[in-house]
């Protein structure tokens, strides 16, 4: 194999509404980008768009997957959930736009800012959601080298 | 050499090699092989947790001995204002100030003085709007290098206003050489410290070449001499000078009282700290301004090599801090000392990156992958009985080459099984074993 095609993944499952875990893939991430030796302020953009991305399918998702991948060019994080699905991605891009029930609420979520949040962070983003299907939410981020 | 200096340190000989401390070290710095604790040089922050945590009083501070004043023909002493609060009976800090010049320093100046400048100095740099926010307190040098470890990120967030200490030291040393005509290297200036990390900052300073400190006593060492001293004052003079607010910097949250802002948090307590950290690292804590974290328990009251319990001693400073006599550094008088010491780090401060795995990011990855099918294998109870802190590390230790599978206990008794149940099945076919033996009856 040649090195610029090495890999690994992690996957880590979402629970919707499991709040007790809320915030574990994306600290693991955090780790896994640590011991890799990425960058301070590329494992922060990719943390904090993990975090949100994260948050989203515990609050608005009926739950799904979230996969890290790194390779020695790229991270890649995706998100996927098996719905409800978003009905106007545009719409749900502004920022303080929010669907987030009164009691995420009260738990300090839905200020509406986590997708342009995501947006800022990843280098490249990429959205995919169908209403009834899910939602798949693909961030990409360069490592630069040096 | 330098670069590792620790005042931490491990006596072999009181060591049992139970798993107490490698299990609190907030770097995982500590292995247990061949039944004696080990610290990992690089990773250890002083942050003086082991030293807490050990049964056997086998992690110990090397500090100064009293008698290393001698060396100097003119002594300083600056009490950390930890000390004012280690006395029975609300004994008054300026008597416990007069005591320690009976006990053979010339002149005492107050760390917490120093902290009155540290506040004035924080208030200007916190008028920039172009520095990192929050800002994070310098005065803990184990915080500090749990950032440089764990946190490089936040690295540029810490104020870059020297420690209480630092500035004290220089004000003393300025000082006393003008008022009685010295030259400065003849004068020894000495802190009377509460914990190690301290200790480590004076000989391998972080933001600053080198210490303006040219030792450091602890409080247990010094508390029984200065305690001789206090019941046979008299009426002296006063050299208390702190301010209530500098002598509040003893206590969590000390420093954030005296800057005198909304937006701030103080934590102490380093598993606490971390967590914090952590939080404003994934910038969750937007609207902070000022972050002011201790490594110890409810701050350096907590300090591991103090005398008093840590909330006594607490509650006593609050009250003690509210009788002292100075007030607030004025303006001009900033003006006047500012350039005249250095206040400000002159050095950057760089991230120690000792948690990952290897310098080239396949290899790191390929370590990884390794470290992931070791761990899968381990039994996942994190018993600390391989002498790593968990099955994790563990498989990382093995991985970097610290360790092997069979530090394991689980996979050693596997093993002898397995090799029990090979040696029977040897056994078996050796001429005149078992079972020839069985056939011929
Ligand atoms: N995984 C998802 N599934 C369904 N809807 C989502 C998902 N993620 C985001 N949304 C929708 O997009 C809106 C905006 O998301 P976001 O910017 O993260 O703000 P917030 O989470 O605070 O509501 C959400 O309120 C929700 O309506
Ligand atoms: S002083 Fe702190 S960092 Fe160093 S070995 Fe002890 S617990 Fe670990
Ligand atoms: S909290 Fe105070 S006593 Fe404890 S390590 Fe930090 S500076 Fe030293
Ligand atoms: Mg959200």
């Amino acid at each position: 194999m040649k090195d610029g095609y090495y890999s690994i993944e992690q996957v880590f499952r979402i629970k919707a509404w499991d709040f007790a875990s809320a915030g574990e893939a994306s600290s693991q991430i955090k780790k896994i980008l640590k011991q890799l030796g990425i960058d301070p302020a590329l494992t922060r953009r990719v943390t904090i768009a993990a975090y949100e991305a994260e948050m989203n399918l515990i609050i608005h998702s009926v739950g799904g997957e979230m996969r890290l991948k790194v390779t020695p060019q790229s991270i890649i994080v995706t998100a996927e959930d098996r719905g409800p699905g978003i009905p106007d991605i545009a719409l749900a891009m502004q920022e303080g736009y929010s669907t987030a029930p009164e009691i995420a609420r009260e738990l300090g979520f839905g200020a509406g800012m986590g997708l342009p949040n995501i947006k800022r962070c990843a280098d490249r983003l990429n959205i995919q959601s169908s209403v009834g299907k899910g939602t798949l939410l693909e961030m990409y981020f360069d490592i630069k080298a040096g | 050499m330098k670069e590792y200096y620790h005042s931490v340190t491990l006596r072999k000989d009181k060591c049992r090699g139970c798993t107490n401390c490698i299990k609190r070290c907030p770097t995982e710095a500590i292995r247990v092989r061949d039944g004696k604790a080990r610290i990992i040089a690089e990773r250890c922050i002083d942050c003086g947790e082991c030293i807490r945590v050990c049964p056997y009083h086998a992690k110990v501070a090397v500090t100064d001995p009293l008698s290393s004043i001698e060396r100097f023909r003119y002594r300083i002493a600056l009490p950390a204002p930890t000390l004012y609060g280690q006395f029975k009976d609300m004994v008054d800090p300026n008597a416990i100030l007069i005591a320690l010049k009976k006990i053979g320093f010339d002149y005492v100046y107050e760390v917490a003085r120093g902290a009155d400048y540290v506040t004035a100095f924080v208030k200007e740099a916190l008028k920039d709007p172009q520095r990192k926010r929050p800002f994070i307190s310098s005065a803990c040098p184990a915080i500090v290098r749990l950032i440089q470890v764990r946190f490089p990120e936040l690295i540029d967030n810490i104020v870059d206003v020297d420690s209480p200490m630092e500035i004290a030291a220089q004000l003393a040393r300025m000082e006393f050489c003008e008022k009685c005509g010295v030259k400065p290297e003849d004068v020894g200036v000495f802190f009377i410290t509460p914990c190690a990390a301290k200790m480590t900052s004076i000989r391998n300073p972080v933001g600053r070449k080198k210490s303006s400190v040219d030792g450091a006593i602890s409080i247990q060492e010094i508390y029984g001499p200065l305690y001789n001293q206090l019941s046979k004052l008299k009426d002296e003079e006063v050299v208390q000078i702190a301010s209530p607010f500098g002598v509040g910097w003893a206590n969590s949250g000390g420093a954030c009282a005296s800057l005198g802002i909304d937006s701030y948090l103080a934590v102490d307590g380093i598993q606490n700290v971390i967590r914090v950290l952590e939080e404003i690292e994934d910038e969750k804590l937007t609207d902070l301004e000022y972050f002011e974290g201790l490594a110890c328990p409810g701050g350096c009251v907590g300090g591991p090599l103090t005398v008093e319990n840590g909330f006594v001693a607490k509650n006593r400073i609050r009250k003690l801090a509210e009788k002292a006599r100075g007030k607030p550094v004025p303006e001009d008088a900033l003006q006047a000392v500012a350039p005249k010491i250095q206040w400000r780090f002159s050095e950057k401060i760089l991230p120690k990156p000792v948690m990952k795995l290897d310098d080239d990011i396949v290899e790191a990855m390929k370590k990884m992958e390794t470290i992931k099918r070791i761990y899968e294998t381990l039994p996942g109870l994190d018993c600390g009985s391989c002498g790593s802190p968990s099955c994790r590390t563990l498989a990382e230790d093995i991985v970097r080459g610290y360790a092997s599978e069979m530090d394991c206990i689980f996979k050693l008794r596997e093993k002898v099984k397995q090799l029990a149940q090979e040696m029977i099945v040897l056994s078996e076919k050796i001429p005149g074993g078992r079972k020839e033996t069985e056939r011929q009856e």
